[in-house]
C-alpha cells in the first residue's frame, strides 16, 4: 500500500512539476498557454544540448533551462502574447501557433538542416539524456524500497513549488501579481506597472516548465513532440485546483495523481486513465470554478 | 518574309523527323525504367523509422540499376510520402498504382498504414512489398510479406527462454493495439506448451511513457521473466522504470520482441543491458555480406553512426527478391511478380531467406540476442535454418495443417 500511494505522490510531483507554471501563467494572467508543453519540450533540450556540448550533468542543466526557457517566453510575452491580454481564445489559438513553431524549429535544427548543417541533439530524432547512477536504482527508507529518481523529482517539485509560494506571498512583486490576478485594472489604478509585472511572471512561469522539462528528460525519451500530452494533464490539475490558486493545484495534483497509482493498482493504467477524466468532468460540473479560486467576485 | 511551297515541306519534312526520332530511339533500346513505388512516411512522427526503410529500399534499387538493371531495364523509385497518417498511405498508394500505373510498391510500416492500402493492391491487382515484421492473419495475394510474423518471432524463442534460462513464470506486457495482442495470444499458447505458466497480461495506452504502477505489478506478480511486446517510445521510459525501482535483468530478464537496436541507443544501453529479443536480424550478426551491408548503409544515408535493424535488412532484401521473380517469370505485372516469386531465395545480410510458395510470407532464421554494455547485441541463440512463416499461427496453423495457401485462406478453418 506504501508503495502504491509513493507512486501516487510520484505521479502527484510530475503533474504538478507541469502545472506550475501553467498556473501562474493561466491563473494570474488568463492567457491559455498552448506553449507551455512546448517549454517543456525546450527545457529537455536544453539539457540534451548541455550534456553534447557544455558536458554538463542533468543537476547542472536545471538553471541552465530555467534561464533559456524563461528568456523565450519572455520574447513570447513581448511579441506576441502582450498584444492579447483579454482575448482568451485568442491567446489559445496563437499560443498554439508558437508551439507548432518551437516545434518545427527543433525538427529542422532551427533552419539548419536546409543548408545540410546537423547540429547533434536536435533534428526529429529520439534523443536521451543519461541520469547519474547516484539517481538510478533504489534506496531503502523505513523498510520500503525507493525509486530514486522519483524521489528526486518529489524533492525538486516540493522546492519549487515553496519557491514559488514564497514568491508569491512574501515579496513585493508577488503581492503586485496577487494583486493583478484579483483585478488588474485596480492594480495598474494602484500605480503597479501591469506590463512589466506580467512579462516577468510569463518568463518565470515558462522558466518552471523548463526545469519540468529537465527532469521528464531523465525518464522519457525526449524529441519534439513530447511537450503536447502533457499540457493536457496540466491544464486538468489547472483548472481543477482552481485558476489562480496555487494551494489548489498543489491539492488536484496530490489528488489526481493518488486516484490514478489507486485504480491502476487495482485495475490497469487505461482504466486509471478514464478514471482520472470522469472524475475531473465531474469536478467541473459541481463546482465549475475549481475546488479553490479567488476569482470572480 | 515568305515561304514558297517547297521550303515549306522541307521544313515540315525535318519537323516531323524530329518529332518521330525520340520514339524511334526508345524502340531502338526497347529500355523503358521499369517505375516502381517507395512509399514510407518523410514528414509526421514515424518520419524517423520510415525514412530509414525508404533509404535501404533506394539503396537496393540503386546497386541493382549499378549492375545493370532488370531485364536490362533500369530501375526508377517513385517516393511518395504517406505522412505518418493510414489516410494519406492510402491516397498516395492510389496515385502510385493508378496515375503512375507502378505494378510495384515497396511500403508500409505499420498495420494500420497497410490496411489501409490493401484494397487499393487487390482491386488494382499490384504488388506491395512490406517488409515489417507484424501480427499475422492476413492472407493477401498482392502481399509479399518479407518480415517475421509471429511463429518466428515466438515459436523458439518462448520453449527456449523456458528451457534455457530456466524461467517458468512469465509477465506479458504490451502496447494497447492489435499487434502486442494477436503476440499474446501466440505466447500464451507456447508457454503453456513449454510446461511453464503466465502471472500476467496486461497494456498500457499506445505512446503513453508512466510505468510507475505496472512495474510495480510486475515486481508483485512474482513472474521470473517479462515478455515485452511494447512498442514505440514507451519501450525507452519502460526499461528505465524497470531498473529504475530495482529490478534486474539477471533476475528477472526483459524478453522483447520489438525492442531493436533502435530503441537500444535511444534509452542508453545501460538500461537494457542483459535482456534479449527475438529477430531474425541482428546488427551484431558476423558475416562479411552483414559488415558490408552495415558500410554501405552508412556510405548511402551518410550517416556513420547508423544502425541497421531487422525490418531495415528486410526492406533491403525483398528488392532482390523481387528482380529475381521478375526475371523468372519474365513480366512486369503483378501476375508475372506473384507467380515468379514463390519459392525464390536470396543471401541476405543476415543469411539466407526464401518466399513460400503457400502463403507469400518470407522463411526466416530464428535468433535470440542479448543486449550488451555498448547498445549492441550478442546472437546467444539461432535456429540453424529459416523457419517456415504461418500467418494463422494463434488460431492454429500448423506447417502440416495451412490456413493460407497459394490459393486463398481457407477461411473454414479459423473458427
Amino acid at each position: 500500500m506504501i508503495d502504491t500511494m509513493f507512486i501516487g505522490l510520484s505521479l502527484s510531483s510530475i503533474l504538478l512539476l507541469v502545472a506550475l507554471g501553467l498556473a501562474i501563467t493561466y491563473g494570474a494572467m488568463g492567457v491559455i498557454n498552448m506553449a507551455h508543453g512546448e517549454m517543456v519540450m525546450l527545457g529537455a533540450y536544453t539539457a540534451v544540448l548541455s550534456r553534447i556540448w557544455l558536458d554538463a550533468n542533468i543537476v547542472m542543466a536545471i538553471p541552465i533551462a530555467f534561464v533559456v526557457t524563461a528568456i523565450v517566453g519572455l520574447v513570447i510575452e513581448r511579441v506576441i502574447v502582450r498584444r492579447l491580454y483579454g482575448r482568451l481564445l485568442d491567446t489559445l489559438l496563437a499560443t498554439w501557433g508558437v508551439a507548432i513553431l518551437i516545434q518545427q524549429a527543433i525538427r529542422l535544427e532551427f533552419g539548419l538542416s536546409f543548408f545540410g548543417i546537423h547540429v547533434e541533439g536536435l533534428g526529429p530524432g529520439l534523443q536521451n539524456v543519461p541520469v547519474p547512477a547516484v539517481l538510478q536504482g533504489t534506496f531503502h527508507l523505513a523498510g520500503v524500497e525507493i525509486n530514486t529518481y522519483r524521489a528526486f523529482i518529489i524533492v525538486v517539485t516540493a522546492a519549487l513549488a515553496a519557491v514559488t509560494w514564497f514568491l508569491l506571498q512574501r515579496t513585493s512583486i508577488g503581492m503586485q501579481v496577487r494583486a493583478i490576478i484579483r483585478n488588474p485594472k485596480m492594480a495598474a489604478a494602484c500605480g503597479v506597472d501591469v506590463a512589466r509585472v506580467n512579462a516577468l511572471t510569463f518568463a518565470f512561469g515558462s522558466g518552471l516548465a523548463g526545469i519540468a522539462g529537465v527532469m521528464m528528460s531523465g525518464f522519457k525519451t525526449v524529441f519534439p513532440d513530447m511537450g503536447t500530452p502533457m499540457v493536457v494533464d496540466g491544464f486538468l490539475v489547472v483548472v481543477v485546483g482552481g485558476v489562480g490558486s496555487l494551494l489548489g493545484s498543489v491539492l488536484s495534483a496530490g489528488l489526481l495523481g493518488e486516484i490514478n497509482s489507486v485504480v491502476a493498482a487495482l485495475k490497469n493504467d487505461t482504466i486509471a486513465r478514464a478514471v482520472i477524466f470522469g472524475v475531473v468532468i465531474l469536478i467541473i460540473v459541481v463546482k465549475p470554478k475549481g475546488l479553490f479560486s479567488f476569482r470572480g467576485r | 518574309m515568305s515561304f514558297n511551297r517547297r521550303d515549306f515541306l522541307k521544313t515540315a519534312a525535318i519537323t516531323s523527323a524530329a518529332i518521330a526520332s525520340p520514339s524511334v530511339i526508345r524502340q531502338a533500346f526497347a529500355a523503358d525504367p521499369i517505375k516502381v513505388g517507395a512509399l514510407y512516411s518523410q514528414t509526421g512522427g514515424l518520419s524517423i523509422v520510415e525514412k530509414l526503410l525508404a533509404s535501404a529500399v533506394q539503396m537496393a534499387v540503386s546497386e541493382i540499376n549499378a549492375a545493370g538493371g532488370v531485364l536490362g531495364r533500369k530501375v526508377e523509385v517513385i517516393v511518395e510520402d504517406g505522412a505518418s497518417d493510414p489516410k494519406t498511405f492510402n491516397e498516395k498508394a492510389s496515385k502510385l498504382v493508378i496515375q503512375d500505373r507502378v505494378a510495384t510498391v515497396f511500403g508500409c510500416h505499420t498495420s494500420a498504414s497497410r490496411k489501409a492500402v490493401l484494397p487499393i493492391f487487390e482491386r488494382r491487382n499490384a504488388m506491395l512489398f512490406y517488409q515489417t515484421h507484424y501480427e499475422g492473419f492476413e492472407c493477401s495475394r498482392n502481399v509479399v510479406y518479407s518480415g517475421a510474423v509471429p511463429n518466428q518471432q515466438l515459436g523458439k524463442y518462448i520453449p527456449w527462454i523456458a528451457k534455457t534460462l530456466g524461467k517458468k513464470k512469465f509477465f506479458i506486457v504490451g502496447s494497447d493495439y492489435v499487434y502486442p495482442r494477436e503476440m499474446a495470444k501466440v505466447s500464451k499458447k507456447l508457454i503453456e506448451a513449454a510446461g511453464a505458466q503466465w502471472t500476467g497480461d496486461e497494456y498500457l495506452e499506445l505512446g503513453h511513457s508512466e510505468w510507475a504502477s505496472m512495474v510495480k505489478k510486475i515486481k508483485d506478480s512474482g513472474a521470473d521473466v517479462v515478455l515485452s511486446n511494447v512498442v514505440g517510445d514507451s519501450i525507452i521510459a519502460f526499461y528505465r522504470e524497470f531498473k529504475n525501482q530495482g529490478l534486474s535483468q539477471a533476475t528477472i530478464p526483459i524478453c522483447a520482441t520489438v525492442t531493436s537496436e533502435i530503441e537500444i541507443a535511444a534509452m542508453g544501453p545501460e538500461y537494457a543491458a542483459g535482456s534479449y529479443t527475438s529477430f531474425p536480424y541482428f546488427m551484431s550478426i558476423d558475416t562479411p555480406a552483414n559488415k558490408k551491408f552495415i558500410e554501405d548503409f552508412r556510405k548511402f544515408t551518410k550517416d556513420p553512426k547508423a544502425v541497421t535493424y531487422h525490418s531495415l535488412e528486410a526492406a533491403y532484401f525483398q528488392v532482390f527478391l523481387w528482380k529475381q521473380a521478375i526475371e523468372k517469370s519474365g513480366q512486369v505485372t503483378a501476375d508475372g511478380i506473384r507467380d515468379g516469386i514463390r519459392g525464390q531465395t536470396y543471401d541476405a545480410p543476415g543469411g539466407k531467406v526464401k518466399i513460400d510458395a503457400d502463403n507469400l510470407h518470407c522463411w526466416l532464421t530464428p535468433r535470440v540476442g542479448q543486449w550488451q554494455p555498448d547498445g549492441q547485441s550478442k546472437v546467444v541463440d539461432a535456429w540453424p535454418e529459416p523457419i517456415k512463416p504461418l500467418a494463422y499461427s494463434a488460431y492454429g496453423e500448423t506447417e502440416s495443417d495451412l490456413f493460407c495457401t497459394a490459393k486463398g485462406l481457407e477461411t473454414a478453418k479459423l473458427k
